[in-house]
């Protein structure tokens, strides 16, 4: 028996709607970070390091030049890919912990087409190897999803443990299978020349992938708003019992989703092989898997947001690097600041959640 | 008798949520020995209060006096030490535990190394010998080692009363303690209160249900939005006053209801059987028939198979065998999806888990069942535009009072959502409609308008099958009724000439036999 | 023979290997018992692991950085209960951030203070041997041969299951991973309650983490933890939400780590990256096998909010 609030029924209930969603998705994300950055400071206030000379050398890396600029745009092109695919899967309510691996998996894909398509026409091998990279990165996410609606088998725990699997494959494969021909390194050849990706600025190395990142989060924004299946996703996100009722199949909708934010993954490993890497070897990626989460939860898991929180990311690590190199400060610092800041903004939405609530 | 303060005195209680003035200087007293009920309907104010009584929700005014000391209640526990218990309607139990676990939780010190003994639960037999002791005192008859999940509903709630009585009470508060039992359990459990209540305890009874009012109580206090409008000794009172007083003007205890003419058979069941995890049958090849333009009640306690019933038919559930048939296609097998398209629709028990998604706009909700295809979707994009003008003319036509259809539906109150509900499902003129509890937790106008839209889907010949736990509404509604127990059809009545306590019996598994051989259940009793 | 021996050492590297693991699982079992999932357990490990190392190193005393360890995660596993419990915000997204905020922070304090040099080794925590019992064959040095934080490993698993199963603290925390509302209207504290096992949790994973740093590798190699945080949380599962499970469960996947690298020094003809995936994938298989999650707690997962 339920007491029955009833909220007066006026247009001010719709401004007080809108002044809410602002807060929450432009003015919570800034104050978030602001707060991390504050943090930040202490802790290197503590540590004895000069804050000023660290924070002025990352906002160097963030603003100082043109050619950092680059350098973000070239960091940020695998995280707001990542990102848009977490958002999609998080819409959903599926835990994609696992873009790290599905990440791995496209390179893997990525680079093997590069390998062996280099005498195909390029517009004909370059769409092939992003291609490959998303469907095997899908596959390996569609795994955690499979295991989930046939099984129970928790995702959060599946996702990390496939991560690790597929580190080990592609270690795997570099020092056996794909291995360069002189097998000396723990690396693969180079890819075919043709089939690396064209740098978008002289100077720089930010690459085609670019355009690409701003693309997919386009694609991601219109398949879930605008589209049944969009619409089919964000309902079981919300409450998978009444899309139930409501004729949904919940559970085609979970693999879906897992198996797209995969796909999203493994083109941006495909792409970073193209563009940046030109081979296939270990520890090619920094987390990218971890920091999209990140990205996608900053820009409250909507696909274009990611555009502006995964630049925003990508000039942190440039950042941060810089913050290495002139004030000797751990590029790990990167890490912290984005754990504060996740940290931080689930923390002031949830405030602002209680308040908005008992009001 | 000497003057003596009252066991309990509240004073001017006033409590608001927001907007919302829940308790407005609520004033009443309960002597010792005394069985006291507190009167009113869904929203009244009756679980406010009784929870500020019990420390959960610290009223914004007002004091309370326990054997006329002024007290100040600001948790359970503090209310517990004060020597008030509480039954709640939804059972603070923890499944998993024992009945001996759930007793003592919160009897002892948690960690303390002065008390270390008391700490430590060395001996289980000792602490179930010492809760099977109070059991015994007060005539309960449950197992203090049985897991609480293993228990019947009523066997629980006795465990909740115990909880209460070996923390040693002398003020017991039951809130609707009857929802969910069936009338002979109702009538143990009154037993059991009036011995309580000759041994000196004082009982607050929390209940809307103006029969136990006057079985049971020897007064009432009838609250109504937030405030005191009646307090009646018992005898002096009648049904009619306490439902004059509770709802606040004249009440019809019946429904303006032309004669039904019902058509063919638009729904049929036959021997509809659903086994529950456990090998339980929840439902037990239960048949049953709606015609067109029919209201079909089903009666009984919640529990007995309603939920499985609708879900059967609707599709979400998978029966174990027997056939559904609608409009001559059988719904074995088919998808929810497929069953709605079939003109079978549903307004679904629970209207936030099941029927709408609360983060969605009015809107969206509309077309939850229907958003893949034309015109709301056209060549695989969504069409806003054609979505809000059917969310605009279904808004009209069933007076959905929301500033815009983009607003979340959370934002709406309980009866506007269950008009959206309403809207969705009976837009499309269905054949056949399930309705299984359409008006629970709704206030006394959005009940009418459920009630009269579901009249004029009937004339205008549709079948309606209405599953509800509500006695009232059921006779009120059904041009016949059946009645719903352990997952059989246990009797069948027409609308006319039922009442309710050949209803009451039948929901207690007394068996009517002529009319349930038809129904296919097997000689019980 | 020389297989007993084999066999020996190899049990005896399991029961090593289990340590860690069972320090931060059994506590893991109690936060997710009381309702709260934290999977910010590689961070609070690696926490532990630099806190251990840092202390040990500066000080001289071993005992002391396990300590520190488990003081240091525990403060940041009650911010995690800030943000999760009092908060109410989601326990998935927060135990990320604390990932993220582990990781960054172990290395970057390792980096900041100890440099960029590597393997700086501190004085190894020395193995005990028990009188009598570790004469037992086979057996006798695997259980009774090990240094004293494993002893402590073997012993708080039971000691834990003693609390939770029969005494009034465990009964309340076992309730309230159940139904909070039951817990809060018999009286007692759902927040307080939550706060304690997360606390509890977090101050062993920073132990389970300081095990690695001081007691396993004797130095400190940035993301040294290498997904035991993740494994811990399947341990959890499949200890089927008790300690004593955690501790078998711990056992299991101390196996194949012991396994994996004995296999790797015996030059088995298999890629070595298969042999270290084999713990992911025994995670998963296991998983498989032993699923029916009818002993998770009711309550796993979701805030509590009081309501009237």
């Amino acid at each position: 028996m339920e007491i029955e609030r009833t909220v007066p029924m006026t247009t001010a209930t719709l401004s007080r709607q809108t002044g809410a969603a602002l807060w929450r998705n432009v003015a919570l994300p800034i104050l978030a970070i602001l707060a991390a950055l504050l943090v930040g400071a202490l802790m290197l206030a503590l540590s004895g390091f000069n804050v000023a000379a660290a924070y002025s050398a990352l906002w160097g890396g963030v603003f100082g030049n043109a050619r950092n600029l680059g350098e973000a745009m070239l960091r940020a092109t695998p995280l707001i890919l990542i990102g848009s695919g977490i958002a999609i899967a998080f819409r959903c309510g599926i835990w994609n912990i696992g873009a790290e691996g599905q990440f791995y998996m496209g390179a893997a894909a990525g680079a093997w087409i590069g390998l062996t398509a280099g005498d195909l026409p390029v517009w004909l091998s370059i769409p092939t190897a992003l291609l490959a990279g998303a469907l095997l990165g899908g596959l390996w996410a569609e795994i955690a999803g499979w295991l989930k609606v046939r099984l129970g088998l928790n995702e959060v725990v599946t996702t990390i443990m496939l991560n690790y699997i597929a580190i080990g494959i592609v270690g795997y494969l570099v020092t056996g299978p794909m291995q360069e021909a002189s097998r000396y390194n723990p690396q693969t050849d180079e890819i075919a020349a043709g089939m690396v990706l064209p740098r978008l600025f002289v100077g720089m190395r930010v690459h085609a992938g670019f355009v690409l990142a701003l693309v997919l989060p386009v694609l991601a924004a219109i398949l879930l708003f605008r589209t049944p299946l969009g619409f089919a996703l964000r309902a079981v996100g919300f409450n998978p019992e009444a899309a139930r009722h409501a004729g949904i199949n919940v559970n085609r909708q979970y693999v879906l989703a897992i198996s797209l934010s995969g796909a999203a993954a493994g083109i941006a490993g495909a792409v970073e092989v193209l563009g940046v890497i030109g081979r296939l070897y270990e520890n090619i990626s920094p987390g990218y898997g971890f920091t999209g989460i990140a990205v996608s939860l900053l820009a409250a898991n909507h696909p274009v947001g990611t555009i502006f929180s995964g630049l925003l990311f990508g000039a942190l690590t440039t950042g941060a690097e810089l913050m290495q190199l002139t004030a000797k400060i751990p590029s790990a610092m990167t890490f912290i600041l984005q754990g504060l800041i996740i940290a931080f903004l689930v923390s002031f939405r949830a405030m602002q959640g209680r308040v908005w609530r008992r009001g | 008798m000497s003057e003596q303060a009252p066991r309990l005195r509240l004073a001017g209680i006033s409590k608001h949520f927001g907007p919302v003035q829940a308790n407005n200087d609520i004033s009443l007293e309960v002597a010792a020995g005394e069985i006291h009920c507190l009167l009113g309907e869904n929203g009244a104010g009756k679980s406010t209060l009784m929870n500020i009584l019990y420390g959960l929700v610290r009223p914004d005014a007002g004091g309370i006096f326990l054997d006329g000391r002024s007290v100040a209640i600001h948790s359970p526990h503090q209310a517990i030490e004060l020597g008030i218990g509480m039954v709640h309607q939804h059972f603070m139990l923890v499944p998993t535990l024992t009945v001996a676990e759930n007793v003592i939780l919160a009897t002892r010190p948690l960690l303390s190394l002065r008390r270390l003994r008391e700490s430590v639960m060395w001996d289980r037999r000792a602490i179930e010998r010492q809760v099977g002791d109070v059991v015994q005192r007060y005539g309960l008859k449950i197992d203090p080692r049985a897991r609480v999940a293993s228990l019947s509903v009523g066997e629980q709630q006795r465990v909740e009363i115990v909880k209460a009585l070996y923390r040693g009470v002398n003020l017991l508060i039951l809130d609707e303690p009857t929802a969910v039992l069936t009338p002979q359990e109702t009538t143990d459990l009154f037993k059991t209160l009036r011995s309580f209540a000759a041994s000196g305890l004082s009982i607050i009874l929390i209940t809307h249900k103006l029969h136990e009012v006057m079985a049971i109580s020897d007064r009432v206090t009838v609250l109504r939005d937030g405030r005191v409008v009646g307090r009646r000794a018992t005898r002096e009172t009648d049904m009619h006053e306490l439902a004059g007083l509770m709802v606040g003007r004249d009440v019809h205890l019946t429904v303006e209801k032309t004669r039904a003419r019902p058509g063919a058979p638009a729904l049929v069941i036959d021997r509809l059987t659903v086994v529950g995890d456990d090998d339980r049958r929840l439902l037990d090849n239960l048949s049953l028939q709606v015609a067109a333009g029919e209201i079909l009640g089903v009666a009984g306690v919640d529990g007995n198979g309603q939920r499985e019933l609708a879900l059967a038919i609707t599709g979400v559930l998978r029966p174990t065998s027997g056939d559904i048939v609608a409009n001559e296609q059988s719904l074995i097998g088919r998808t929810p999806r497929q069953i709605a398209d079939a003109g079978v629709r549903h307004i679904p028990e629970d209207r936030q888990q099941m029927g709408l998604i609360l983060e969605f706009p009015v809107a969206d909700n509309f077309v939850l069942k229907t958003f893949d295809r034309a015109p709301y979707t056209v060549r695989g994009l969504l069409q806003p535009s054609a979505i809000t003008a059917y969310a605009q003319t279904l808004i009209e036509r069933f007076d959905v009072r929301t500033p815009s259809p983009a607003l979340p539906v959370a934002n709406l109150s309980g009866g506007n959502q269950q008009k959206v509900v309403l809207g969705r499902e009976l837009d499309s003129q269905p054949r056949v409609l399930v309705a299984a509890q359409p008006t629970r937790g709704l206030d006394v106008g959005a009940t009418e308008y459920v009630h009269k839209a579901l009249l004029a889907q009937r004339d205008a010949g549709g079948a309606i099958l209405l599953i509800s736990t509500e006695l009232e509404e059921v006779l009120a509604l059904s041009d016949r009724i059946v009645v719903l127990y352990e997952g059989r059809i246990v009797g069948e009545v027409s609308g006319d000439r039922a009442n309710a306590q050949q209803i009451g019996l039948m929901m207690a598994g007394v068996q009517i036999a002529a009319q349930a051989a038809e129904h296919g259940a097997g000689v019980h009793q | 023979m020389e297989w007993m021996i084999g066999l020996q050492a190899l049990l005896q590297a399991t029961v090593r290997m289990a340590a860690p693991l069972t320090f931060t699982a059994v506590g893991e079992t109690y936060g997710e018992r009381a309702g709260v999932i934290n999977i910010g357990l590689e961070g609070l490990m690696l926490i532990g692991a630099v806190a251990a190392y840092a202390v040990a190193f500066a000080s001289g005393s071993i005992w002391l950085g396990v300590l520190a360890a488990g003081l240091a995660a525990m403060v940041f596993g009650m911010l995690f209960g800030v943000v999760t419990i009092t908060l109410g915000a989601n326990q998935i997204v927060a135990g990320a951030a604390l990932n993220l905020v582990g990781l960054g922070l172990s290395s970057f304090i390792y980096r900041a203070f100890f440099g960029t040099v590597t393997g700086r080794a501190i004085q190894p925590l020395e193995s005990v041997k028990i009188p009598l019992l570790s004469q037992i064959p086979v057996l006798g040095p695997v259980l009774f041969e090990q240094n004293m934080l494993v002893y402590l490993a073997l012993l708080l698993a039971p000691a834990a299951a003693l609390v939770l199963n029969r005494t009034m603290l465990g009964l309340a925390i076992r309730s309230v991973g159940e139904h909070p509302k039951a817990t809060a209207t018999a009286g007692l504290s759902v927040i307080g309650l939550r706060y304690g096992a997360v606390a509890f949790g977090a101050l062993l994973a920073g132990v389970g983490g300081a095990y690695l740093s001081v007691a396993y590798a004797n130095q400190f190699v940035e993301n040294m933890v290498a997904g035991r945080g993740f494994i811990a949380l399947a341990i959890v599962v499949f200890g089927r939400w008790s300690p004593m499970g955690a501790l078998w469960a711990s056992l299991l996947f101390g196996f194949t780590f012991a396994l994996q690298l004995r296999l790797q020094a015996a030059n088995v003809q298999i890629a070595y990256q298969f042999l270290q995936i084999l713990p992911y994938v025994a995670t998963i298989v296991a998983m498989i096998l032993l699923r029916g999650q009818s002993a998770q707690p009711k309550a796993l997962g979701a805030p509590y909010t009081e309501r009237a």
